[in-house]
């Protein structure tokens, strides 16, 4: 018999390690789910995973690397420091769809001006998009103490409404030939997000992600706030007694993680996307979550963990269009993933016993 | 716009069928959370279930069998969320939401050849005579029989906590862990038990969806039901009746949008069609100041030797 | 001499790191009380749960009238007739007392015929309870009786029964050892554990002493004095505390008119307290378990806040601050809860000294903390306060009871507090731990601070304090010099047998 037995302290070998053999182990489940889909697993695993980096035509995908690796870490950046206070914003993919929104829509006000400053306002307006989307459930929980997680889901069916209404009526290309859909930024200079090096995917979007992550960093290993966030997380009631206001934490930590993910989306919007349209958003405000954890909630850990879920993205693409993988394996892989880490996280705080079992 | 097409009588009974999938992933996920558990993974387990029965009832040719089929695939979905939190002890939050990202994309592979299909229908379990009865017939008789087994199961689970012994262990599972354990009742056995019941209910709840009431199979078309299933359960402070309460009220309003849309209100489609994720929020609000009926072990993990 | 009901024989139970049982061996007689004493961590638990079949020995024998006995669940020990009360986690606060008793029971009858039971039985035995209430608002005298019933429902042979006078006031005492000296008379077996000597003493035919796992001993509680019992309990002379002739000065903390709603549905309001504590002062407030303890705590700590003037701290109205503000102007606490509350489990120990020590210590400059002194203050506590722990990168949950009790209570000494609240400050400590503890609470009180201790552990506050208050369903007593007090008079002070429904015997 197998017995668990706690650990006296966490591991910290283990918590390094659980990512790798999760994803290790994603690896083998993916190659068996790639073999009932009747294609051969060594060579899509080659093709989602090693591809994108040293195939053929690598140099195209090695920027979409950071251009679809960057929302992924700004959003998950934000989610990682609720998640650790048990605070649950499960709504980014809304601030993400409010950040594009708000963003857009002031660089549609100023059409067709050209001024320098037209991004800069851009930029704070996807931010704060974000963040009152993302304080209307944490407002609602320190209030009245609704849960957070079922608001800022129902939040997000609302901004996809609002997407759909704003891409078929307010923002709606005049001359758009009756198609639904904004004009498209990249045709706007003042308000084009473009690569700051012709052709390397680092975009505005890039640098505020690297930038989130110091910023975390910073917070949680050498300031009060980013203690009390893990105090919060780890003991709720030891953080209060150690004089944190509940109150203000939910309000800090869901209205930094809805401003990050407006900024992700604004950025999106006015650069590699271009355009407000119907199926803007892609999901990336949920594939968030599982960069967040995949990354331990750890910072760095966040940053490598966006640009391996990127990687599966992109190679999922090349997979789909070299092997006809169907997109949604690319989707189921991606949860696998989160299982087996959550699953294999057990080794750092318990140790696993092999021999009589206890009664139960 | 033309307000008197809408038929109130079709709108009774189509706000029973509105409410049925709501209802039966709600009523599960409730007897999971009186065991002590938070399964956030309705929504995967109800999507899951949606495309295992569709796909069934296709092959197979009976809604039947496809309703089997998508109990099991719930039941089997929770299984893994089971696995990870009554065995590797995850965090029942992340393993929720797990479930519910990997539930939406497995759907959307297994139901890649079955776009644009036709389902087989049921046939209406017309009760006699009553059937007949104006105005109440059509409402209350004139139905598919799993939106009666949906009302039975709520009946069902009230009997059962009220009056069983096995009741009574599942509420003291839920209230204590702790104490549960000491007295010498199998905690994990009955938590499992109550996680498979409730994957097994969502999935129902999913097949309806796609095999009843739309009737047809798209890609994510659970639309957030799953999670307005956990609203509900709120909503209903765990009592199961106001379950059934509950979701004829969100029933109610989604059916009432539908109609107006059709009946050309002058207010936009998009608004109309965000009512019932703003309804939930604003009902959560009304509601969550009173949390004391909530089982005590709600979203704690157990084990043994601590 | 006739078959022991139930005869142990070299059990032996280890948990890594720790032996709980090394070959324990003792005989239960029929109809005999039997007390097993031992400290905190001497393995009686561990032996308890063996017998109820919640933990199976690695090696050793049971024998039950003679014939083999391993249950295999408690459901089993049940069967042949072996009871528990246990001493925590055994009710369901939001179900009725008659769930509670049939969640207990194989098979039990229906509703109602089983709460006309536990009416019966409760009358018979002196132990009046309503079996429809709910068990969350009864006290903690009534939720014992509850599980008392419950067992005796099941005429067990073997009750076992956990520390079962913590929880009561010495009226109430009374009460359950007439209830359990009329069991003995019907001719069953009572397993009593306990680590309070006179109460063996008043009550049991016959004791084991178990130390660090082991059988030490067996006397006859009374043909032996309570001190040779301690000393065979603790395996060698205990220290009493030294108490140096103290100065009061003037008043520290002041506490006027505090009444507060109870922030959880179980919990319990704060009535109109009033009290004071001059600089170099101990207050002691005992009470029952549940009667607002964790309410004043949390009051005086500033986790929950109240009227500014109801609290004054060197005259200046501080009951509307939060914590930190507190703890700026002197006013420290440590509460009962130790992993958890008063420390993060799993954070460091370098860390938990930061829970609390930020603003006094100054550990952090700017809202950014500074780890070196964190660190250094987090070795000054261990120092100086004897804490076993390989160093401050441990986590707070891989020290033992003792050692983290010493580390919290050290943590707020060691800040020069002005005024200090401790709840429980020895609760499940081993003896000389709990002896460090208490000399560190005089000898800052020797040093002018105001020291307020909260404790259900009599003798504790009788040891420490200079006066005596006891609260009673979150009202507070007057405050009473210790010294003047009797037991009958502190009985009275907690509430007496008040809160519970009378015995009609």
């Amino acid at each position: 018999m197998i017995a668990l037995e706690k650990r006296p302290q966490p591991s910290r070998a283990w918590a390094m390690a659980t990512p790798v053999a999760a994803v290790l182990a994603t690896m083998i489940a993916g190659g068996v789910l790639f073999v009932a889909l009747g294609k051969d697993p060594l060579a899509a695993i080659e093709t989602i995973f090693w591809e994108p980096l040293f195939g053929e035509f690598s140099f195209y995908y090695r920027p979409q690397l950071l251009v679809k690796g960057a929302p992924l870490v700004l959003i998950a950046i934000g989610l990682s420091l609720g998640f650790r206070a048990g605070i649950w914003n499960i709504g980014a993919e809304g601030q993400y769809i409010m950040g594009a929104i708000t963003g857009a829509g002031v660089a549609l006000a100023f059409y067709p001006m050209e001024a320098w400053y037209i991004f800069p306002l851009m930029v704070i307006a996807g931010a704060l998009g974000g963040w009152i989307w993302a304080m209307i459930p944490a407002v609602l929980r320190v209030k009245f103490g609704t849960n957070e997680i079922l608001v800022s889901l129902m939040l997000v069916y609302v901004a996809e409404q609002l997407l759909a209404s704003m891409s078929l009526g307010l923002l709606k290309n005049p001359e758009g030939y009756g198609f639904p859909g904004s004009r498209n930024l990249q045709q706007y200079p003042s308000a084009y997000n473009a690569d700051l090096i012709e052709g390397s995917g680092m975009h505005w979007g890039v640098v505020a992600a690297l930038i989130a992550v110091i910023f975390a960093y910073v917070l949680l290993n050498r300031h009060m706030l980013g203690f009390h966030i893990r105090l919060t997380g780890e003991a709720p009631k030891a953080a209060r007694f150690a004089g944190v206001r509940p109150a203000r934490l939910v309000l800090f930590c869901l209205g930094t993680s809805g401003a990050l993910a407006g900024l992700a989306g604004l950025f999106e919007v006015s650069g590699p996307s271009g355009q407000i349209s119907i199926d803007f958003n892609a999901g990336y405000g949920f594939t968030a979550i599982i960069v967040a954890f995949l990354g331990r909630l750890h910072p760095v850990g966040i940053l490598l963990a966006g640009l391996l879920m990127a990687l599966t993205y992109i190679g999922g693409d090349i997979a789909q269009s070299q092997m006809g993988l169907p997109a949604a394996a690319i989707q189921v892989f991606q949860g696998m993933l989160l299982f087996f880490l959550l699953a294999f996280d057990i080794l750092t705080n318990f140790r696993i016993r092999f021999g009589k079992a206890e009664v139960a | 716009m033309d307000l008197s097409a809408i038929n109130p009588v079709l709108l009774l009974a189509s706000l029973m069928v509105a409410a049925t999938p709501i209802l039966l992933a709600a009523i599960g996920e409730l007897v999971v959370e009186k065991a002590g558990v938070l399964n956030l993974g309705v929504e995967g387990m109800m999507i899951v279930g949606a495309i295992a029965g569709f796909a069934t009832a296709v092959e197979t040719g009976s809604p039947w069998l496809g309703f089997v089929a998508a109990a099991a695939g719930g039941a089997v979905l929770s299984a893994l969320f089971a696995l990870l939190t009554l065995v590797a002890l995850a965090n029942q939050v992340a393993s929720g939401l797990a479930l519910t990202l990997f539930g939406l994309g497995l759907s959307a592979l297994m139901g890649q050849s079955y776009v644009g299909v036709k389902p087989p229908a049921f046939a209406q379990l017309d009760i006699p005579v009553l059937s007949d009865l104006p105005v109440l017939g059509p409402i209350l008789f004139a139905h598919d029989p799993v939106l009666y087994l949906g009302i039975a199961i709520v009946a069902g689970v009230w009997a059962l906590l009220k009056y069983t012994r096995a009741g009574l262990i599942l509420r003291a599972v839920g209230e204590n862990h702790d104490a549960a354990h000491a007295l010498g009742y199998k905690v994990v056995r009955i938590r499992l038990l109550a996680i498979l019941a409730g994957g097994a209910c969502a999935g129902l709840g999913g097949a309806y969806i796609s095999l009843v009431r739309v009737p047809q199979w798209t890609e994510g078309m659970t639309a957030g039901a799953g999670w307005i299933a956990l609203a509900l359960v709120v909503f209903a402070s765990w009592k199961p009746w106001r379950v059934l309460l509950g979701a004829w009220l969100f029933g109610g309003i989604t059916v009432l949008q539908l109609n107006l849309q059709a009946a050309g209100v002058a207010i936009p489609v998009e608004y109309l069609a965000m009512s019932p994720y703003l309804v939930t929020i604003l009902v959560l609000v009304i509601l969550s100041a009173d949390k004391s009926s909530a089982p005590a072990s709600l979203g704690r993990n157990f084990h043994a030797s601590t | 001499m006739s078959v022991p009901l139930l005869s142990i024989q070299g059990l032996t139970k280890a948990y890594p790191g720790v032996v709980a049982n090394d070959h324990v061996s003792f005989d239960i007689q029929e109809g005999e009380v039997h007390a097993l004493l031992g400290e905190n961590g001497a393995g009686k638990s561990t032996l308890v749960k063996m017998i109820y079949g919640l933990v199976k020995p690695d090696s050793g024998r049971m024998l039950l009238r003679g014939e083999p006995f391993a249950p295999a669940q408690p459901r089993a020990a049940r069967a042949d007739g072996i009871a528990m009360v246990f001493q925590h986690f055994s009710l369901f606060e939001a179900l009725s007392v008659a769930e509670n008793i049939a969640l207990g029971m194989e098979d039990p009858p229906p509703m109602r015929d089983l709460a006309t039971r536990i009416r019966e039985v409760s009358e018979t035995y002196g132990l009046p309870l309503d079996p429809f209430r709910v068990v969350g608002d009864l006290s903690a005298g009534e939720r014992q009786r509850v599980e008392i019933i419950r067992c005796l429902l099941q005429q067990p042979q073997l009750l076992i029964m956990d520390e079962p006078t913590s929880v009561l006031t010495p009226q109430e005492v009374k009460i359950l050892f007439e209830t359990l000296r009329r069991l003995r008379g019907e001719g069953r077996s009572i397993l009593y554990i306990s680590h309070k000597l006179e109460e063996i003493r008043a009550l049991c035919d016959h004791a084991t002493i178990l130390r660090q796992g082991r059988n030490v001993g067996e006397c006859t509680p009374s043909e032996t004095t309570a001190r040779e019992m301690a000393e065979m309990m603790v395996g060698g002379i205990l220290q009493t505390p030294r108490r140096a002739g103290r100065e009061f000065g003037a008043v520290a903390l002041d506490v006027t008119g505090l009444s507060v709603p109870s922030p959880s549905a179980f919990g319990t309001a704060l009535k109109n307290v009033h009290f004071a504590v001059r600089r170099g002062e101990v207050l002691g407030i005992g009470g029952v378990a549940g009667n607002g303890q964790d309410e004043l705590l949390a009051v005086l700590s500033g986790e929950i806040p109240a009227d500014a003037d109801a609290v004054r701290l060197n005259d200046v109205p501080v009951g509307h601050l939060g914590p930190v503000a507190r703890r700026r102007l002197g006013l420290l606490a440590a509460p009962e809860e130790r992993l958890g509350h008063a420390a993060a489990p799993d954070m460091t120990l370098t860390e938990n000294a930061l829970l609390t020590g930020s603003v006094r210590e100054k550990l952090e400059r700017n809202g950014f903390i500074r780890w070196e002194a964190a660190r250094a203050f987090a070795e000054r506590i261990i120092a100086a306060f004897d804490v076993r722990t390989p160093g401050p990168d441990n986590a707070a949950r891989s020290l033992s009871g003792g050692n983290l009790q010493k580390f919290v209570i050290g943590r707020e000494v060691l800040q020069d507090p002005v005024v200090l609240v401790v709840n429980q400050p020895t609760w499940g400590v081993d003896a000389a731990a709990a002896a460090a503890i208490r000399q560190a609470l005089l000898d800052l009180a020797a040093q002018g601070t105001a020291v307020v201790c909260i404790s259900q552990d009599l003798d504790e506050l009788m040891e420490i304090s200079d006066r005596f208050a006891a609260l009673n369903e979150g009202r507070l007593s007057a405050p009473r010099p210790t010294a003047e007090l009797s037991v009958e008079e502190i009985g009275l002070m907690m509430g007496g047998a008040h809160g519970m429904e009378v015995a009609h015997v």
